[in-house]
């Protein structure tokens, strides 16, 4: 078990700062912050260890719903650590979601405000011709942004020799969702269950 | 020229609410796949022409992706309330799947079929990804600066991002820059064509 942590009030405004100074830097996915939340959380306060940053990330990414949730189980594992780990009991299901609720709203608050503002501005302006030649130029350069990010996951695992069945998994599966209806929880189902036998 | 296509809009924020819940659960490895199925081949909310419009200013602007989309297509249609039912309908359900997950992975994440059962789906997560950015290339037909120049604007895109590994905002502002001066200038020419010949 973990040695309780003990966070003042400040601490927690510190942790709302740091997120929500993050918000706005956020381009392009609040993964692109995550080397920054690294330094601060685990390098410098130590308020996580390096096991539960990783796994906040991982985790997220596989569990249904939004990527930007790895922030509120960061959030959630250091207010677990502040109380007395999953044994705490009420306590520390009850920082658990403080820390929560402080790292959600700091990353989500400032950014949401700016986007909800200017796209009603642009939605209002949409006939202009800037806000249409912005909308147009950026389509085939969105459409890269998706396959490089597709690219970077595979070679994530970079050693052919092993990984080779990864990248067949990932081949086939772009093939059927682009040219099927097939259900995608169907094809999560088959990776997952490839994946614990080992077969990829 | 653009076809007409019958659209469908959200009767009410209940149904922008429940509808974001439902196809943030479906998203494992991330909810965009499922966004432009759902918004787009099943519930027609928009076209596919429309959702690229739409993903790249939810791209542009700061902040998670998808829950940008949801902010912005709630919006459309309710305003603020619209766009506060997206956001909590993304982000409310699936927070309480997380945590019970992150929980439940306490007491397995050290066995090697969990690990293997997280690679292989994130290995099928990437697969949809791309299958996406294939799905969206048909938009491009009707784009304004023509097919060649989207297919080079692109490929640069990629090699900037994916292959020499630059920093996406460099590369953003790079071929973005190129690519909306272009666009504009292909806009203003149609309009005085437009308006040369009545």
């Amino acid at each position: 078990m973990n040695p309780v942590l003990q966070l003042s009030s400040q601490d927690w405004l510190s942790l709302f700062n740091h997120f929500a100074s993050l918000s706005l830097l956020a381009v392009g996915g609040a993964i692109t912050t995550a080397p920054d939340m690294h330094r601060f959380l685990v390098d410098e306060t130590r308020w996580l260890s390096e096991a539960q940053f990783t796994s906040s990330i991982a985790l997220a990414q596989a569990a249904p719903g939004p990527n930007i949730l790895f922030v509120a189980l960061m959030g959630f594992n250091v207010g677990l650590n502040a109380g007395a780990g999953l044994g705490g009991g009420w306590v520390s299901v009850g920082l658990a979601s403080l820390g929560v609720v402080v790292t959600m709203l700091g990353i989500m608050l400032p950014s949401s405000v700016l986007t909800y503002t200017a796209t009603r501005w642009a939605h209002q302006h949409r006939e202009k011709l800037g806000i249409r030649a912005f909308k147009s130029g950026m389509a085939p350069i969105v459409i890269a942004l998706l396959l490089a990010t597709a690219w970077l996951l595979t070679l994530s695992h970079n050693q052919p020799a092993r990984d080779w069945p990864v990248y067949a998994l990932t081949a086939l599966t772009t093939l059927v969702v682009w040219r099927t209806q097939v259900h995608m929880l169907w094809l999560i189902g088959l990776g997952a269950l490839l994946g614990a036998l080992g077969w990829v | 020229m653009p076809e007409l296509i019958l659209l469908n809009r959200p009767h009410s924020k209940t149904d922008i609410f429940v509808s974001f819940t439902l196809l943030a659960l479906q998203g494992f490895g991330g909810v965009l796949a499922v966004v432009q199925r759902e918004m787009v081949e099943k519930k027609r909310w928009m076209t596919n022409e429309q959702f690229i419009e739409d993903w790249a200013v939810a791209q542009i602007m700061p902040g998670p992706n998808v829950i940008n989309l949801s902010l912005m297509i709630g919006g459309r249609y309710f305003g603020l309330p619209g766009a506060l039912a997206g956001l909590a309908g993304m982000l409310a359900a699936p927070m309480v799947v997380v945590l019970l997950v992150a929980v439940a992975f306490g007491g397995v994440s050290d066995q090697t079929w969990a690990q293997g059962a997280l690679r292989g789906m994130g290995a099928v997560s990437a697969g949809l990804i791309a299958a996406v950015g294939l799905k969206l290339m048909s938009a491009l037909r009707s784009n304004p600066m023509g097919m060649p120049v989207c297919v080079v604007l692109a490929t640069a895109s990629f090699v900037g991002v994916g292959v020499l590994r630059w920093p996406l905002a460099y590369v953003l502002l790079a071929t973005g820059l190129v690519a909306c001066s272009w666009a504009y200038l292909q806009l203003a020419r149609q309009a005085t064509q437009a308006s040369g010949t009545p």
